[in-house]
């Protein structure tokens, strides 16, 4: 299991760092989008992996998972959120005020 | 306190100069005058005891750590300096009110004139080595901008400008100097100081320390190479030249070599490079000067001559060589300034320095001739003036000097050389300016000059006079005293006899005399002198070059690295994580620790999916519509991961967010271009691939690290109290609502924030929606399809019932404010999408600003409740309340906080993507 | 019960989300309001000063959840002395900005403004890591906000780049978070200072790499160089009053330095022991000298203060890097000056652009300055801070880090550095200095420029006081700055104030299986 999702990091991670080097800006939210994924599921890594349960102290589970990365996890989503939906904005905005939809702003 | 007095009285007085002619129309001089005459008052009633011999130290701890103490010291050689800053200011002062035109910035001259003074006096009363180093700044400081007064003349502005690069530089090698010292001594009082020579001597860093001081004191006292300043700030108004750069401030470097004597002096180091430089400096400076056309040039270098004989003599080491120096610094001062306003009268009254169109002045002004006459001749060093008698004695010292063995014989040889050009020049500028034909084609008719105009050069010259006749009587009680605070020990013999019998020296006198007549009257008549143009060395043009060069060179430099380009700055971001990564993760063990349960075929179908779903969406990047859906794929398998590893509230969180976050990116690329341009070179892709490649094993490995070791950890904590002391079983929400509640709080801010940012990036914002149109866009189209509206109309109420239910339970099983939140806001934003947005902000016409607000002052409330109890903020409590027919039911205060989270999630929401999608509705699509 | 430590946090939270609601109130009730609310948290900043500054720890448990398991705020010398100092600089600029720019008073920006301080401060306060990331954001976000406030094309461009760097950096902050949680186990800044020592050498290569990552983030907002390029435009870019709060942004990444290293991965740290320190130095000088050069080069007023920044911060890390009490001390004084002269900076430089009606901040000759003389003394007052010249404050913090620096092996490169970087300072600021104010034409019949309001004058003036303050009273300033380098140089100080004495509780953290 543990291989698997180490696989399943660094592949989002190595295709959100090549998005992240394109010149357009919808590429790179497209990376920034990849990287959250990785990066979430590496935080959430760092509470190891557990089956079958859930952090739910009612149901008379013998084993749990970390609920610390989960939540801690789950206030990183939310901020991501935020922030994916500025920057898409700003990319709009952008293609506006400078005419294109280069990183460098402009066609270049 | 008293002496600090004697500084600050100029220098916090700067300004009253022009306040005091603007509140009462006070002539500024006169107020400048004042201040100096109280300063000066003040240093003359503790020139009694000083010239008995006492050493005054006063002053108080200022920054200990730093080293720097408000500490000052008259002695002797400040005293001498003092009466030289004070008295000849107050010449200048005097001077100056009929110099400048009236319609010059008279305040600010004398604000300046102030501070300088001020500074000055301070370099020369500091006991502490660290606030000499300070006002030593200042003094460079007040130099710049005096010399800039004349703003408008390019050469004013570049010579304030060089010399403040060259003198800044210079101090900035004695402030490291000025440290190393300190820690070698373990103090910067001048008294430790002075009294550890031999320990600085022996100490291993001594050339060190010495060329760094060295390094000051030269470019300051514009000794050879550093000289160049010193001619290019005659740009400055005369009584500036007068008084800082031929009386006081290029004697900055000099006093330092004399103030540091008894510390530094007496090696052969210090000889070779202090008298070295010395002699280069006397020797050059004269012969440059006799070729200068304009007055004050030839003035500047004969200051820079004389400022090499003076270090020439500090440079012997031997103690009759600094009396002389110290000497010789008197008579300089007094006479090159009195020569230094001479050629300001004539400047003023002729409107011209250059001596190839001035001549027979004497007749307009006889007295102004006379006095400059014998200004000149104590320059040259005639008898009966006081040049006459430290040039003897310097002469003498030649003679003594030890350190050349066989070829003593040089010293005398170029001493007596220098001087023969000093006599040259000296005749020049008499005879050139006032005797011969009178002057053809002047601006003006020349006439003598106002009366109090000439009253300091006459006080100056009677001085001359009276030092070359009465020495004794006039200026040795001064002379012994200044000599004995160089020494620190007691004065070596010496006579100020105007006659020793005919000896040496007196020889060297009169073939320097003879000589130099003769050598100017045969370049005057045989040689063209005034025809002659000057080529060679001129410092400014190095330097001013170098600037360009480094302005130049710096603007490539930053216009090349630093270019604006994201990509580069992204590059360099991941090559520097991908450095520290590789060097920190050195010696990572990737052997398996903990057991993991294998692979089940499930998982390894979606790892697959999820892997060819990213690699897709990156290779067709450039097919945008295309990409997203991949990346939606991508999410969606995150989502589902966090079921499988027993994560439901991450998983319904990440699942809701997926969508929204698609739906924004649908809308955006509604005014994108469907397609990305190749434009990246094959090589650069194969680079970009390489690094992700990296960045990619880099992260897995890590990961994998991560995962298969055990680790004990705080949250035990959190599982076995999240019910007693939380009220929720869900552990994860109470962490979220109560444990770690205050970054709950920070997290809905920052949506709040984003909220508003976007509102602000949105605002007539005119985008054309493309013609073409593709499919899967149904809210791009005018007509909203009738499945959708069917579907709407009965989801809404039934999303606000799923999205109570979830947030009622959230405490307790996965759920909770935020999940409800994005549950409602999709439901409203789908109305958005069936109805149109006009349609819809009609139905629901809430202001979401307003409700973001709300929901955060609702949260911080709740948290501030808990003050009410005498508990921190975000203090939670819990209790069972029985509900008619829901029955016994849980309250927590912590739901309250969860409600302040809900409204702000809802509100974000329709703020982010109901304004976006408004933009793609009828409203926008006039554009 | 003193609630003191969070009021620097609740005040803009509070007084922010009431600005958002405030779109009914006269502009002139809004101003008084914002005003109101800074000052305020500068007199909570400066009460919390008064507290800690004879040494006592001020800890403030969240939710009442003892530390480790709760977050805590922490007072102790270093951040109150920073609370203060970002009080001041708020003052100053929001000021200006109401004085000054009627674009910069409108009611977003008031809020916006707000909560940029909240972010700042609880920065500042938190003793908490992950904490720490989510008030990154918090002033992040702000800061991309009023980065683009007004929207034009230059400040949409540089935002688009400061927004996309600083995600990348946030996600390497959770990635540190991940590492350090998934080897430590716990967050607390206090609890890893316990816990990073105690790491067997299996775990180690994986808490150095999360320590070096969060380092790299650091380095991004506080523009060490090579990640620091960014910064001269976005600042040049933002208007004033926003530039000259920014002045403390990058000193945020330092104080994160300040905060972490010495603490947690300190000399104590067993096989983590400096990990920060090969980096930092070497980059620290390459930042001090391409800053310095960076203003020779700079062909306007602003984009020269950007540079300036840069410069600061390098000489500012360059103290920091020697990792010893002696560099810590150099360094809080340091970063209280630069911090302050560089707001300085850019608020004189906007005056400066204003007066000049033609040129704006372009270095080229243009008509004399109706208010040359008034303003020429504000730029070379501050330009002679900024140099390091004396009497200012500059030049006794360069004499505190020559002085901290003259132990170390490379202290010859180090001071070579620092002198030399001061000395392009000096001629690039007298070249642009007399470029603006004395190379000027006669002033032709053009449009004059109004006198700038007190109030604006004010907001310069007040910064520049302070500086000479940091002077005037420069012995009780570094000793001060001395018992924080004493605090950070012996960490069991905040250890013990934040877990209580008892420092050997194992079963703080146990296995969860």
């Amino acid at each position: 299991m543990e291989a698997l999702f180490a696989i399943a990091i660094g592949t989002l991670t190595s295709c959100a760092v090549y998005l992240l080097l394109r010149a357009r800006t919808y590429p790179v939210l497209l990376g920034l989008t990849l990287l959250s994924y990785a990066v979430n599921l590496f935080l959430f890594a760092s509470g190891r992996l557990v089956m079958a349960s859930a952090p739910l102290t009612d149901q008379g589970l013998e084993r749990f998972p970390d609920p610390i990365p989960q939540a801690l996890v789950l206030t990183a989503i939310v901020i991501g959120f935020g922030m994916t939906a500025l920057m898409v904005v700003l990319a709009l905005r952008a293609i506006h005020a400078t005419g294109g939809d280069h990183v460098d702003g402009g066609e270049r | 306190m008293l002496l600090s007095l004697v500084i600050l009285i100029p220098l916090l007085g700067a300004w009253l100069p022009a306040a005091l002619s603007r509140a009462l129309g006070v002539d500024p001089a006169r107020t400048a005058a004042a201040l100096a005459a109280a300063s000066l008052a003040l240093v003359l009633s503790q020139a009694p005891s000083v010239l008995a011999g006492a050493t005054l130290v006063s002053g108080w701890s200022w920054i200990p750590e730093a080293g720097l103490n408000a500490t000052f010291r008259l002695d002797g050689f400040g005293l001498l300096f003092a009466l030289l800053i004070l008295g000849i200011g107050l010449l200048v002062i005097l001077y100056s009110r009929y110099y400048l035109s009236p319609e010059e910035p008279k305040e600010r001259f004398y604000g300046l004139l102030l501070l300088f003074m001020g500074a000055m006096l301070g370099v020369v009363l500091a006991e502490n080595l660290l606030l000499l180093v300070t006002f030593w700044e200042l003094t460079s400081l007040s130099s710049f901008l005096l010399i800039g007064f004349w703003r408008h003349d390019a050469d004013a502005r570049r010579g304030a400008r060089l010399a403040l690069m060259v003198t800044g530089a210079g101090g900035l090698a004695l402030l490291a100097g000025v440290l190393l010292i300190g820690h070698v001594v373990g103090s910067f009082e001048l008294s430790d100081v002075l009294a550890s020579g031999p320990v600085i001597k022996a100490h291993p860093l001594y050339e060190t320390m010495l060329v760094l001081v060295l390094l000051g004191a030269f470019t300051k006292s514009a000794q050879f190479p550093f000289h160049f300043w010193l001619p290019h700030a005659m740009a400055a108004p005369t009584p500036v030249s007068a008084y800082l750069h031929s009386a006081t401030m290029v004697k900055a470097g000099i006093f330092l070599l004399g103030r540091l004597f008894p510390a530094f002096a007496g090696t052969e180091t210090w000889f070779y490079i202090v008298s070295g430089v010395g002699l280069t400096t006397q020797l050059f400076a004269a012969y440059v000067a006799l070729f200068r056309h304009d007055l004050k040039g030839l003035l500047a270098y004969s200051t820079v001559s004389h400022l090499g004989l003076i270090t020439l003599l500090f440079g012997f080491g031997t103690p009759a060589g600094a009396v002389a120096a110290v000497f010789h610094i008197i008579n300089h001062a007094v006479f090159k300034a009195s020569l230094f306003m001479a050629a300001g009268i004539v400047d003023h009254e002729t409107g011209t320095r250059d001596m190839r169109r001035l001549s027979g002045l004497a007749r307009f002004m006889p007295w102004t001739a006379a006095l400059a006459t014998v200004a000149a001749g104590a320059m040259a060093g005639v008898p009966l003036l006081n040049g006459f008698l430290s040039k003897e004695m310097f002469f003498a010292e030649t003679l003594q000097v030890q350190w050349l063995g066989s070829r003593y014989w040089v010293l005398p040889v170029a001493a007596t050389l220098a001087s023969v050009f000093t006599v040259a020049y000296s005749t020049r500028f008499v005879h050139d300016v006032f005797f011969g034909p009178p002057p053809q084609g002047l601006a003006r008719v020349p006439h003598a000059p106002p009366r109090w105009m000439k009253v300091p050069v006459e006080i100056l010259v009677g001085l001359c006079l009276l030092v070359g006749l009465l020495p004794g009587l006039i200026v040795d009680p001064l002379l012994g005293a200044a000599g004995g605070a160089v020494l620190q020990a007691p004065l070596p013999e010496y006579s100020l006899a105007l006659w020793h019998g005919f000896d040496l020296p007196v020889l060297m006198s009169v073939v320097a005399l003879v000589g130099g007549a003769s050598i100017y009257f045969a370049r005057r008549y045989y040689f063209g002198l005034h025809g002659y143009r000057q080529q060679g060395y001129d410092g400014r043009a190095l330097v001013e070059g170098l600037v360009a060069l480094a302005v130049a060179g710096s603007r490539r430099l930053v216009d090349r690295i630093a270019n604006a380009s994201l990509q580069r700055y992204v590059l360099l971001l991941l090559l520097a994580t991908l450095g520290v990564g590789f060097v920190g993760a050195r010696g990572l063990s990737l052997a398996p620790i903990d057991a993991t349960p294998p692979p089940d075929a499930l998982a390894v179908a979606l790892t697959a999916a999820l892997v060819f779903a990213a690699v897709a969406a990156t290779a067709l990047h450039a097919r945008r519509l295309l990409a997203l859906v991949l990346i939606g794929v991508v999410g969606l398998v995150v989502s589902l991961a966090f079921v499988r590893f027993s994560a439901p509230d991450l998983a319904l969180t990440q699942l809701l967010v997926e969508i929204v976050t698609v739906l924004l990116l649908l809308l955006a690329l509604y005014f994108m271009p469907a397609e990305s341009p190749r434009e990246s070179s094959g090589l650069r892709r194969a680079r970009d691939a390489v690094v992700a490649i990296a960045a990619g094993l880099g992260a897995g490995l890590l990961a994998w690290a991560v995962l298969t070791r055990p680790f004990s950890t705080i949250a035990w904590y959190y599982l076995e109290n999240a019910k007693p002391q939380g009220g929720g079983y869900n552990v994860v929400n109470v962490i979220l609502v109560d444990f770690r509640g205050f970054d709950t709080l920070g997290e809905i801010t920052v949506l709040g924030i984003a909220a508003v940012a976007i509102v602000a990036l949105l605002q007539e914002l005119k985008l054309d929606a493309p013609q073409r149109d593709w499919d899967g866009r149904p809210w791009a189209t005018e007509r909203h399809p009738l499945m959708l509206r069917v579907l709407a109309r009965p989801l809404l109420p039934l999303a606000l019932l799923v999205s109570v239910y979830l947030f009622l339970r959230g405490h307790n099983a996965p759920g909770g404010g935020f999940i409800a939140g994005l549950v409602t806001g999709t439901a409203i934003l789908l109305q958005y999408v069936a109805y149109g947005s006009d349609w819809a902000r009609e139905r629901l016409p809430w202001n979401y600003s307003t409700a973001i607000a709300l929901g955060l002052l609702l949260a911080t409330a709740t948290g501030l409740a808990s003050w009410a109890f005498g508990a921190p903020f975000l203090t939670s409590t819990f209790g069972y309340v029985h509900w008619p027919v829901v029955g016994e039911f849980e309250l927590a205060s912590a739901m309250m906080f969860d409600l302040g989270i809900y409204v702000v999630v809802v509100g974000v929401v329709m703020v982010i993507v109901g304004r976006l999608g408004a933009l793609s509705g009828p409203a926008a699509r006039g554009s | 019960m003193n609630h003191l430590p969070i009021v620097p946090i609740l005040l803009p939270l509070i007084a922010g989300s009431v600005l958002l609601l405030s779109t009914k109130w006269s502009p002139n009730a809004r101003h008084a309001f914002s005003l109101a609310a800074v000052v305020g948290q500068l007199a909570a900043a400066s009460m919390l000063f008064v507290t800690v500054r004879e040494g006592p720890v001020l800890v403030y448990a969240l939710g009442g959840w003892a530390p480790p398991f709760g977050i805590v705020l922490v007072v102790d010398r270093l951040a109150a002395a920073l609370l203060v100092l970002a009080g001041i600089v708020a003052c100053a600029s929001l000021l200006y900005a109401v004085a000054r720019d009627t674009e910069t008073s409108a009611q977003r920006f008031l809020a916006l403004f707000q909560f940029q301080l909240l972010g700042i401060q609880g920065a500042f306060l938190t003793g908490d890591l992950f904490n720490l990331f989510v008030f990154f954001e918090v002033l992040l976000i702000a800061s991309y906000a009023l980065l683009l406030h007004g929207l034009t094309a230059d400040r949409v461009k540089a935002a688009l780049h400061v927004v996309v760097l600083n995600l990348i950096g946030s996600a390497l902050f959770l990635l540190g978070v991940a590492l350090i949680y998934g080897v430590a186990g716990t967050l607390n800044f206090a609890d890893l200072a316990r816990a990073i020592p105690a790491l067997t050498s299996a775990d180690a290569p994986l808490a150095r790499t999360g320590a070096l990552l969060l380092l790299v983030v650091f380095a991004l907002k506080s523009a060490l160089l090579p990640l620091g390029f960014w910064l001269p435009r976005a600042y040049g870019a933002a208007a004033a009053a926003v530039a000259a709060l920014f002045a403390v942004l990058t000193k945020v990444g330092v104080y994160a330095v300040l905060r972490v290293y010495p603490l947690a991965f300190g000399p104590q740290a067993g096989e983590l022991a400096n990990v920060a320190e090969a980096w930092l130095l070497p980059l620290a000088l390459a930042t001090l000298a391409f800053g310095a050069l960076g203003v020779l080069a700079a062909r306007s007023l602003r984009i020269a203060a950007g540079w300036v920044v840069v410069y600061s911060v390098g000489s500012l890390l360059v103290a920091v890097a020697l990792f010893t009490e002696g560099g810590y001390a150099a360094a809080i004084y340091y970063l209280v000056h630069s911090t302050l002269a560089s707001a300085a900076l850019f608020l004189v430089v906007d005056l400066v652009a204003g007066d000049r009606t033609s040129a704006g901040d372009r270095l080229d000759t243009a008509d004399a300055m109706p208010h040359g003389a008034l303003l020429g003394s504000f730029f070379f007052i501050t330009a002679a801070a900024v140099a390091g010249l004396p009497p200012l404050s500059g030049f006794v913090g360069k004499v505190l880090i020559l002085d901290a620096s003259s132990g170390h092996p490379a202290a010859a490169l180090i001071w070579s550095s620092l002198l030399g970087a001061a000395l392009v300072v000096i001629v690039a600021l007298s070249r642009a200095g007399s470029a603006v104010f004395w190379r000027t034409l006669s002033p032709s019949g053009g449009a004059r420029a109004p006198r700038p309001s007190l109030a604006a004058l004010a907001a310069p003036a007040a910064i520049l006081g302070c500086i000479a303050a940091l002077v005037a009273w420069g012995g009780s300033a570094t000793a001060f700055a001395q018992a924080v380098g004493r605090d950070l140089a012996k960490p069991a100080v905040y250890v013990d104030a934040v877990l209580g004495g008892g420092h050997a509780q194992p079963d703080d953290r146990r296995r969860l299986r």
